[in-house]
């Protein structure tokens, strides 16, 4: 096998140059099939409901799912990832429900970059990257030579690699996302989820992180799922928006069909006008007080 | 390139292992009774070569009958208690975890003491005793440590300290009731003491040590990941309840191993792992044979400090570890809060 990926598809790069164009015609990576979910402590009454939902994820989609806070989108996240079984509805990876995937095989081809990564003792970024490879060791895991390319390859995707010697927890927020996120992709995952990236981040690290996962989708072929509050980046970067409110999912599609001032403006509960640009990329502006 | 290969593991406990072994040679030679190198030498070829005939009366009394069964004790309940340290700091995600701090080491005294009370004439019962009341401590102080769900680091020591002491009180009840000459001996055992035979063989604790420190060994990969946060852990792929299980029950055995030898003898669970990984970095796959070393070691030295600092008399080995390992504690946990 070989450990490096491929290079990318030549017809598929070209495709993805441009954001906001239509996705090259892909069978679906991940479907979500009235997929359900509530949270009910102690058996009680459900504290918080995500109701059925259905939409797909295909390779090479950079699909971003917006909402405010507490409108279910890390519960979706989760469902997505595995780690929650979806009370009804099913969530497909190529074919295989997540949540009975076995660990191992599940995390060769799902990757999560979470919010925070909290680390008990001091580690150097290449070990912390050389984690990725886990799920494809056995026994004792001692990485082998093939796992380092990986790595490496992993570390120069995520534009991490002169960061290589450094220590995690001396590092910036911008600079340690990027390592995170070079460790999700030595899983070599079919599907990579961020959950919130761009927090903490300055603008052009935003911008950065997005354009690189736009890029990595393109060239290695994954459905990358993104949770995010930056309305005009999701627009700008994505191919597809889940729209979230109150555990319910009120619209799929391109940006400029999601985007649509009234309801944005009832989904976030403010002022809200939305322009589009010369390429029909729509751009959210704040604009006055809050309604009722 | 890559992080840890056997070789550097090999080298590393090939290192430490010879550091061990002078060690050990210079505890055999220090002590009230006096040998010279040269004849310490001498005599330790004689009995390595079978010729113990020749060896002097003197030298089999002392040094085979007195001193090597105590340094044998003294490597299996270092490296015991340094491997439970290792294991409970991942285990609960905290740095200052401790099977003494955590009042582990309180739960496995309480069940000796109840063991003895109890079951004195079944063979074993006192490690029994020791891993039953390591095994509900640990639970106790895993549920006093929790808020919201999660593990707190403060809650969790102040957990841990609330049942030392405790324990403490319920262990003084009972030796009250326990008559005066064997007092002295319970009350130098709870202060972490090596000098009493251990009622079970050598070979039996050396047994159960390699069992739970291979139990443990087997999760090393897995803890790797799990200090990095329980949901990291479980998208890579890490089985954690079944890593979690292994290793609580793997670390209760070798504290309450421990405790049933020598009763509670403090920090070097903290120590130790701590003193390796500034060594060797944190990689469990290293840490935890290097810190099964680096602990056999820690403890022989304290415990020939112990024998010869304020010779003839002996001090509990646990009173020098707690000289050294408490103000360490502070300076880690000070450390930590900054």
């Amino acid at each position: 096998m070989n450990p490096v990926e491929k290079p990318p598809d030549r017809a598929a790069v070209a495709a993805a140059g441009m954001p906001g164009r239509t996705p090259p015609a892909e069978p679906p990576r991940v479907s979500v099939d009235l997929a359900s979910f509530s949270y009910s402590p102690d058996g009680g009454a459900s504290l918080f409901t995500l109701e059925a939902t259905t939409f797909d994820v295909r390779s090479r989609e950079l699909l971003a799912i917006l909402g405010r806070n507490g409108s279910g989108k890390s519960t979706l996240l989760r469902l997505l990832a595995g780690t929650l079984a979806p009370l009804s509805g099913r969530v497909k990876l190529e074919g295989l429900e997540v949540s009975r995937m076995d660990l191992r095989t599940r995390a060769q081809r799902i990757a999560m970059v979470q919010q925070e990564t909290p680390l008990l003792f001091p580690v150097r970024v290449w070990t912390f990257v050389m984690q990725g490879r886990y799920p494809y060791s056995r026994g004792l895991r001692f990485e082998t030579d093939d796992d380092a390319a990986v790595a490496r390859q992993a570390l120069f995707e995520a534009g991490a690699d002169p960061l290589r010697g450094r220590w995690m927890h001396k590092l910036s927020g911008g600079e340690k996302q990027r390592v995170v996120l070079a460790r999700a992709l030595a899983q070599q995952p079919l599907l990579l989820l961020l959950d919130e990236p761009t927090l903490h981040l300055d603008i052009a690290a935003q911008v950065d992180l997005l354009r690189r996962l736009r890029r990595i989708a393109s060239d290695r072929g994954y459905a990358v799922v993104v949770v995010t509050h930056e309305l005009n980046l999701a627009a700008e970067f994505a191919d597809r928006i889940v729209l979230l409110d109150r555990g319910k999912t009120l619209r799929v599609g391109k940006p400029a069909e999601v985007y649509q001032q009234a309801l944005l403006q009832q989904v976030f509960g403010t002022l809200l006008s939305v322009e589009f640009n010369a390429r029909g990329v729509p751009k959210v502006t704040f604009s006055g007080a809050e309604t009722d | 390139m890559r992080p840890l290969t056997p070789r550097r593991l090999l080298l590393t406990c090939g290192l430490l292992a010879a550091v061990l072994l002078a060690v050990v040679f210079f505890s055999l030679k220090f002590g009230t009774w006096a040998i010279s190198l040269h004849d310490l030498v001498v005599q330790l070829f004689r009995v390595t070569m079978g010729h113990n005939d020749q060896v002097t009366s003197d030298f089999r009394l002392i040094v085979l009958d007195i001193r090597w069964p105590r340094i044998v004790l003294a490597m299996i309940v270092g490296a015991s208690l340094s491997v439970a340290g290792a294991s409970f700091q991942a285990l609960l995600r905290n740095p200052l975890a401790d099977p003494y701090v955590l009042g582990v080491s309180s739960g496995a005294a309480l069940g000796s003491i109840l063991a003895l009370i109890w079951a004195a004439q079944l063979p074993g019962a006192t490690p029994f005793g020791a891993f039953i009341g390591a095994i509900a401590a640990t639970a106790a102080v895993y549920f006093l440590g929790r808020r919201g769900g999660e593990l707190d680091s403060y809650a969790l020591l102040l957990g841990g300290i609330i049942t030392a002491s405790f324990l403490s009180a319920l262990i003084m009840f009972l030796m009250t009731t326990i008559s005066g000459r064997e007092l002295r001996g319970m009350a130098f055992w709870l202060m972490g003491d090596l000098s009493t035979p251990s009622p079970v063989s050598a070979g039996w604790l050396f047994l159960v040590l390699v069992l739970g420190v291979g139990a443990i060994y087997t999760t090393a990969a897995d803890l790797n990941l799990l200090l990095g946060g329980e949901q990291e852990a479980v998208h890579l792929g890490v089985d954690i309840v079944r890593v979690k299980l292994v290793v609580y029950l793997g670390a209760s055995v070798l504290t309450g191993l421990a405790v049933s030898v020598s009763g509670a003898i403090g920090y070097v669970g903290l120590l130790v792992p701590h003193l390796i990984r500034l060594m060797f970095g944190s990689d469990y796959r290293l840490l935890i044979p290097a810190t099964a070393l680096g602990g056999a070691i820690a403890v022989v030295l304290a415990d020939t400090l112990a024998r010869t600092l304020v010779s003839p008399t002996q001090l509990p080995v646990g009173a020098m570890t707690a000289m050294v390992g408490a103000p360490v504690f502070i300076f880690l946990l000070r450390r930590n809060m900054a």
